[in-house]
């Protein structure tokens, strides 16, 4: 332990916020659907996955990284609105396990036909020039591309919470998830607004694999695992509440970053062990309405 | 007018319908199907696999089907139940019964400690808690590298000889490891037959059916839920075990979240809440995933098409469809 100064803990913080802020864009799209349409969206990773590959093959064609910070979340959003129209809307008022199953099964489809379009084996996928090295942040050097991937965060999430807050479309959809039967009683197409959410949780899933990308690669598998440490998230900073999501996918993002350095062969099963203490203490999570999961 | 009083009519003993029959009879019609089913397969090692999966179908479709709770993480049971038998046969040296006791041991002490878990939440937060647990299950099990292998799987699990009271079965022949392991899948017909027709099998139904009627009348809905859930381990642990057994390796992948799915598309395939849908699903599902790897390696962009389908049109599943077409009404 000799060789652990409180600079190192503090880089480590920081890596952790780095890999939190991918959960938190990730949980933030799965909680903002759950909380309008109450669908768990079981291919919130497969969306993730395709913006991932969808930047590879911007820069493939000659795009360059910026134009795929704004292309890949277009794409992804607008195979959402697809996805909503066609199969996830007829299934509405049918048991709230259909979408869930149905987005399951839509999971296995898109990781296979891009494994056939891209076959198996994973891709690179490098650090844009600008972005590559390290800067002094005070403790220490740390990645540039990490802390990008930090400020992007924080930039979408200020973005949703102006669009949430004060515009009044931002209203309906807030109003939507506190009751949706008020909201269609006022003469608002809830069915619209719900088409639009599950587009913007799927752009952020797009733009969450893009931004994961060059940390971690490119593969058809890499929305999976990700999947079950985002229902992690969800679980402990409440189902259905962002602020929650923010919160919890920091501190998993950071546990995650502290265990691996403290006991490396913990840190998977680390934001689990995590997940059973909520569940003990506080099932509902941070931010859940009580009643809602017990 | 013959009189006010008209006497009762006389209680005539209702001609027994073929599927009052069947339901009274399930475990044994099951067992027949079972018995002969070898002799309509294209090969004998299929028919074991759709068994092992029928019964690990049967086990999660007590949870799903008759309690109502959606768990994406019975893979944890399964693949503890054929971590465990294995490690008794390969770590410990016992012999083969022993580590099958084991293996259903090991399913329903992992469904308990899940279950504790995840039974605090209920509807959709089910699924994710599940999966989410099973998850940390398969870390758990891919670092013990010592006694699971890690990456590479669990490896000798050699039983080629089954001793049944002085008998010298030879494990390696394939109708006779069929029929050994069929012997297993027919004894958990009974019991779940004789578990869903028990009081207790009533509450499970009246749980899934309103949760608050069952609660108003008297019953403990948390505990009937934990119950239940570890019954299912049991099943689960008991198809992991002869799994173990029947590919004489445990693959890591036994405790991905693959597995886990896997057994939602069977069961639903079949029939949720039906006593004979996760046999029939496993069958459908195995034999199409034969056919259709003859022709393409994409198997997995099928199986999801197929079952896309299945929810958004023919929820019920093959049997399902089938018995509300045929019942009497």
């Amino acid at each position: 332990m000799a060789g652990l100064s409180l600079d190192l803990i503090a880089l480590q913080l920081f890596a952790g916020l780095a890999l939190g802020a991918i959960y938190v864009l990730f949980a933030i799209g799965l909680s903002l659907i759950f909380g309008m349409l109450t669908v768990v969206n079981f291919a919130h990773g497969a969306f993730y996955m395709v913006g991932a590959y969808a930047g590879l093959s911007m820069l493939m064609l000659g795009g360059n990284f910026w134009l795929c910070l704004v292309a890949v979340p277009l794409v992804v959003g607008l195979f959402g609105l697809v996805v909503e129209r066609i199969l996830i809307r007829p299934l509405y008022g049918r048991g709230i396990d259909y979408p869930l199953l149905l987005t399951f099964g839509l999971s296995y489809v898109m990781v296979e036909l891009v494994r056939i379009a891209f076959g198996k084996t994973g891709y690179p996928f490098d650090t844009p020039e600008i972005l590559q090295g390290a800067v002094n942040i005070g403790v220490g050097y740390f990645p540039l591309y990490r802390l990008f991937v930090i400020g992007a965060t924080a930039v979408v999430l200020l973005a949703l919470w102006l669009f949430l807050e004060k515009t009044s479309f931002g209203l309906i959809i807030r109003a939507g998830a506190r009751d949706p039967q008020i909201v269609r009683v006022l003469g608002v197409d809830v069915s619209k607004v719900w088409l639009i959410v599950f587009g913007i949780g799927t752009a952020i899933a797009g733009f969450a694999g893009l931004l994961a990308a060059p940390l971690q690669g490119v593969i058809p598998e890499m929305g999976g695992t990700i999947l079950a440490e985002a229902f992690v998230v969800t679980v402990v900073g409440g189902m259905g509440s962002i602020g929650g999501a923010v919160l919890a996918g920091l501190l998993v993002g950071v546990v995650v970053s502290m265990t691996s350095l403290f006991a490396p062969e913990m840190a998977k099963v680390s934001i689990f062990a995590l997940m059973a203490l909520v569940l003990i203490v506080r099932p509902q999570g941070f931010f859940g309405r009580a009643g809602l999961m017990s | 007018m013959d009189g006010l009083i008209q006497p009762p009519p006389r209680v005539q003993a209702a001609p027994v319908s073929w599927f009052e029959f069947a339901t009274r009879h399930r475990a044994s019609i099951a067992s027949l199907v079972v018995l002969v089913f070898p002799l309509l397969m294209p090969f004998t090692a299929l028919a074991v696999n759709i068994l092992i999966y029928g019964l690990y179908a049967l086990g999660f479709n007590l949870v799903y089907g008759y309690l109502g709770l959606l768990s994406f993480g019975h893979a944890a049971l399964f693949g503890t139940g054929a971590y465990l038998c294995g490690i008794a046969i390969v770590h410990l040296g016992l012999p083969w019964y022993a580590a099958i006791a084991i293996g259903v041991f090991a399913g329903l002490v992992m469904a308990a400690l899940i279950g504790m878990l995840a039974i605090r939440t209920r509807g959709i937060y089910f699924a994710m808690v599940t999966m989410a647990l099973s998850q940390c299950v398969y870390y758990l099990f891919y670092q013990a590298i010592d006694w699971t292998g890690g990456e590479n799987g669990l490896r000798g699990i050699n039983v080629r000889t089954i001793d049944v009271l002085g008998f010298k079965l030879d494990f390696m022949n394939p109708m006779i490891r069929y029929y050994v392991i069929a012997a297993f899948v027919i004894a958990a017909f009974f019991v779940l037959s004789r578990i869903l027709a028990s009081p207790f099998g009533a509450v499970i139904e009246a749980v899934r059916e309103n949760e608050t009627r069952a609660r108003a009348s008297g019953y403990d809905v948390t505990l009937t839920r934990l119950i239940t859930f570890v019954l299912s381990g049991g099943f689960c642990g008991l198809a992991g075990a002869l799994q173990a057994l029947h590919l004489s390796i445990v693959p890591i992948e036994i405790l991905h979240y693959d597995t886990s799915g896997i057994v939602v598309m069977v069961a639903l395939l079949g029939g949720m809440g039906t006593f004979f849908g996760p046999m029939v699903g496993a069958a459908v599902f195995l034999l199409l995933e034969n056919l259709v790897s003859l022709w393409t390696v994409h198997w997995q962009l099928i199986v999801g098409a197929i079952f896309m389908i299945c929810v958004l049109f023919f929820p019920a599943g093959i049997w399902g469809t089938l018995i509300s077409r045929g019942r009497p009404k």
